[in-house]
C-alpha cells in the first residue's frame, strides 16, 4: 500500500485549511500591521498609510525603552523564579511512581481548566488589604500576641498593620509565576522522561554523586526541554497584558500595556503597530537563539 | 466607559481583542442590504437601556430589533471606521460624536422625523452642546459626571477639591485615580486652575508633572474598578464615573459622592446613525422612541443614570433625582466641561500619560 506521504495530491489537499488558516488569521493580520507600522495618524485617530519611519524613531524613544527594558527584566525575573520552582517540580515528577505521575501531571494542568482572568482575579482576593493572606497573618499575629500576654509579656507585637501586597510590581510577578509555571514544567517534564535513564545509572556508578550527576548528566541532557520551557515563560511574560492592568500598581506599565494604550484610547494604531514589531522582533530573536541552541546541543531532542 | 452594573470582564476582554476584531472588520466589505424592511440593528454600550425597552419598541412598530452591545467608544469606532457592518443607530459619547462627525461617519439628523426632540432639555449643554452644534448628528441620550467617590466614615468632610486625590498626602495609599488618560489629565488641568481640553504643552506638562510627584500617594491607576476598591476597603477616596459609585452605594451606604468645586469632567453618551446603515428611517423612528418622556423616565430608572429629557423628569425616581451622584449640584455642573476631541494634539496627551506611567 503506498504511503500517503509519498502522495503529493493528497498531502497538499491535507495542507489546505492548515495553510489557509495561517495565511488568513496570522500571516495577512501580521501583514497589515506591518504595514500600518509604516502610516501615521490622521487627527481623527484614523490610520494613513505612508512610508515613514517615525513609529519606529519614537518607539525606540528612551521612555518607551524604558518600558521595553522593565517588561524584559520583568519577564527574566518571572522565568527565573519558575525555574526555581518549575525544574525540581519537573524531576519530581518525571521520577515519581508510575502510578503518580499522571496524578501529579494533572495538578500542574488542573489550573488551565478555570479561566486565566478568574485565576488572576483570584489573586486580587489573595493579596489586597483585607485579603486573605493578610486576614491569616492578623490571625496570626492576634494568636501570638495573645501567647506572649499569657506569658506576662504585654503589647510586644504592637497593632497588626496590614501589609501592601498588591497594587505593585511584586504582586505582577507573583501573577505572572502563578500563570506561566505550567508552561515550563511540561516541556521539562517531557525531556526528563524521554532520557535515557541508563546515563545517569552510569554516572553514579562511575563516582559521582547525586548532585554531579544532576549538573554534569541530567542538566545537560535535559536542556533542549529546559531551554524550550525558559523560552516560553519569557515569551508569554514579555507581551503580558492582563496582569499588570489587574495587580499592579502605578508604576506597573508593560510593553503590552503600551500597546494596548496607542490601539485603544490613543487610537495611534500606526505607533502601536511599530511598537508591536519591536516586540515581535525580540521574539523572533528568542526563537532563533532556541534553534541555534537546539541544531548544537548533542541533547535529548524535544 | 462608566457602565453601570457592567462587568469589567467584558470590558477588559474587548479592550484587548478590539484590535484584533476591527482589522477582521476591515477586510470584510460593508453588507449590502436591500430596501428598508421592518427592521432595525441598534449598536449600544452593555447594560445601558430598560428592561422592557426594546420589546416594547417591537410591539408598537412590528419593527424587529437586532441589539449589539460594545464595552468602550474606541471598540465601537474600530468596527465602524472601515465601513459600517450594518448599524442602524449607535451610542458614542461626546468626543467620539465629533471625530466620527470630523471623518464624515454620521447621518445628519432629520429633526422632522423626530418630533419628540422637544423634551430635550432646553440647557444648551444639552440642546446645542459644543460636540454637535444643533444636534446635528447625535442626540444626548443620557449624562454624567467624574467627581470623587469616597468612604463617608473615613473622611472628616466631604471632599470639595481635587486636591484631596491629586495634591495631598492626606489618603497615602488610599487613593486611586482613573487609568483613562484624557480624563485624568484633564482633572488635573481643572485643578491646576486651566481647562480641561488644554493644549499648550506646558501646562499638560505642568499637570503631568503634578501626577508623577503624587504617584507616591496613589495605590493604584483604576482600569475600571475604582469601584471595586473603594468597596472592598482598599482605598477611601477615588477619582470615578459616577454611574460605578451609584452602583456600589446601594450595597454600601458609607460611600458617598461628590463633584469638586474646580469642576470636573462631564460626559454624554448620543444616539447616532451612522452613515451606511440600511434602516435610517426606522433608526429615526427608534430614536424618537427613546426621547418619549415616560420611554426614557423607564430606562433611567432603570439604569440610574441622569437623563437629559426634561419632560421624562416627572417620571424619574426621586430618590434619583436627589442623588448628587446621579444628578450633581448644577454649580459643579457648570465648572464642568465635555471632553472634545483634540485632534492631532492627541498625541501630547498620549505622551504625557506613558510618562506618569512609566516614570
Amino acid at each position: 500500500m503506498e504511503n500517503w506521504r509519498d502522495n503529493k495530491l493528497v498531502a497538499a489537499i491535507l495542507l489546505v485549511p492548515s495553510s489557509a488558516w495561517i495565511l488568513i488569521f496570522f500571516t495577512l493580520p501580521l501583514a497589515i500591521v506591518w504595514v500600518y507600522s509604516f502610516g501615521e495618524r490622521g487627527p481623527q485617530g484614523q490610520t494613513i498609510l505612508g512610508l515613514s519611519l517615525e513609529n519606529y524613531a519614537r518607539a525606540v524613544e528612551w521612555i518607551h525603552l524604558g518600558i521595553l527594558w522593565k517588561s524584559i527584566w520583568t519577564a527574566a525575573v518571572t522565568t527565573l523564579i519558575c525555574f526555581i520552582m518549575g525544574f525540581p517540580l519537573s524531576l519530581g515528577i518525571a521520577f515519581a511512581p508510575k502510578k503518580y505521575k499522571n496524578l501529579l501531571l494533572l495538578l500542574v494542568i488542573l489550573p488551565f481548566w478555570t479561566n486565566l482572568l478568574i485565576r488572576t482575579y483570584a489573586w486580587i482576593a489573595v493579596l489586597r488589604t483585607r485579603g486573605f493572606l493578610n486576614f491569616g497573618l492578623e490571625w496570626v499575629h492576634e494568636k501570638l500576641d495573645a501567647a506572649l500576654t499569657l506569658m506576662g509579656l504585654h503589647d510586644v507585637m504592637g497593632t497588626f498593620t496590614p501589609l501592601a501586597l498588591l497594587y505593585n510590581h511584586p504582586a505582577v510577578i507573583i501573577g505572572l509565576v502563578y500563570v506561566a509555571l505550567p508552561f515550563l514544567v511540561l516541556p521539562i517534564y517531557a525531556t526528563l522522561e524521554k532520557l535515557d535513564r541508563s546515563y545517569l545509572e552510569a554516572s553514579l556508578d562511575l563516582g559521582a554523586g547525586q548532585w554531579r550527576t544532576m549538573i554534569s548528566v541530567t542538566i545537560p541532557l535535559a536542556f533542549p526541554g529546559i531551554f524550550s520551557g525558559l523560552l516560553l515563560v519569557f515569551i508569554l511574560s514579555l507581551g503580558t497584558y492582563l496582569t499588570p492592568v489587574l495587580l499592579g500598581g502605578t508604576d506597573s506599565m508593560m510593553i503590552g500595556n503600551l500597546i494596548a494604550q496607542e490601539f485603544g484610547p490613543a487610537r495611534d494604531w500606526p505607533f502601536g503597530s511599530a511598537l508591536s514589531f519591536m516586540l515581535l522582533y525580540i521574539t523572533f530573536i528568542m526563537l532563533w537563539l532556541r534553534a541555534a541552541v537546539a541544531s548544537r546541543s548533542k541533547g535529548v531532542g524535544y | 466607559m462608566k457602565k453601570f452594573i457592567e462587568k469589567p470582564i467584558t470590558r477588559r476582554s474587548f479592550l484587548r481583542s478590539s484590535a484584533a476584531v476591527s482589522i477582521g472588520v476591515a477586510l470584510a466589505p460593508g453588507l449590502v442590504w436591500g430596501a428598508e424592511e421592518k427592521k432595525l440593528n441598534v449598536y449600544n454600550w452593555d447594560t445601558y437601556i430598560g428592561e422592557n425597552t426594546i420589546r416594547n419598541f417591537s410591539k408598537q412598530t412590528g419593527i424587529k430589533v437586532k441589539y449589539d452591545l460594545f464595552a468602550n467608544n474606541e471598540e465601537m469606532f474600530a468596527k465602524l471606521k472601515e465601513g459600517n457592518p450594518g448599524f442602524d443607530v449607535i451610542f458614542p459619547s461626546d468626543y467620539m460624536v465629533e471625530t466620527m462627525t470630523a471623518l464624515n461617519m454620521l447621518v445628519t439628523l432629520n429633526h422632522k422625523k423626530i418630533p419628540n426632540i422637544k423634551n430635550i432639555d432646553p440647557d444648551p449643554n444639552f440642546s446645542n452642546p459644543a460636540y454637535s452644534p444643533g444636534l446635528k448628528h447625535a442626540i444626548p441620550y443620557m449624562w454624567g459626571t467624574i467627581g470623587i467617590g469616597y468612604r463617608k466614615s473615613k473622611v472628616q468632610s466631604a471632599p470639595t477639591s481635587w486636591k484631596t486625590v491629586l495634591d495631598s498626602d492626606e489618603f497615602k495609599g488610599r487613593i486611586a485615580l482613573l487609568a483613562d488618560q484624557r480624563a485624568c489629565i484633564g482633572v488635573t488641568l481643572k485643578y491646576l486652575g486651566y481647562k480641561l481640553n488644554s493644549t499648550n504643552p506646558e501646562e499638560i506638562a505642568q499637570a503631568r508633572d503634578l501626577l508623577i510627584k503624587q504617584k507616591s500617594n496613589i495605590k493604584t491607576f483604576a482600569e475600571d474598578n475604582g469601584q471595586d476598591l473603594l468597596l472592598s476597603g482598599e482605598c477611601d477616596v477615588v477619582m470615578e464615573w459616577n454611574g460605578d459609585i451609584v452602583q456600589i452605594m446601594e450595597e454600601d451606604e458609607d460611600i458617598g459622592y461628590s463633584v469638586p468645586k474646580e469642576g470636573g469632567v462631564v460626559w454624554m453618551d448620543n444616539m447616532c446613525i451612522p452613515k451606511g446603515g440600511p434602516h435610517p428611517d426606522n433608526a429615526h423612528a427608534f430614536i424618537n422612541f427613546i426621547l418619549d418622556a415616560k420611554v426614557n423616565a423607564e430606562i433611567a430608572n432603570f439604569i440610574h443614570y441622569a437623563t437629559p429629557n426634561a419632560a421624562a423628569k416627572k417620571y424619574v425616581l426621586p430618590k434619583d433625582l436627589k442623588n448628587p451622584a446621579i444628578y450633581p449640584p448644577p454649580s459643579a455642573v457648570a465648572k464642568s466641561e465635555v471632553i472634545v476631541d483634540v485632534g492631532d494634539k492627541a498625541r501630547l496627551f498620549d505622551e504625557a500619560w506613558v510618562a506618569v506611567k512609566a516614570g
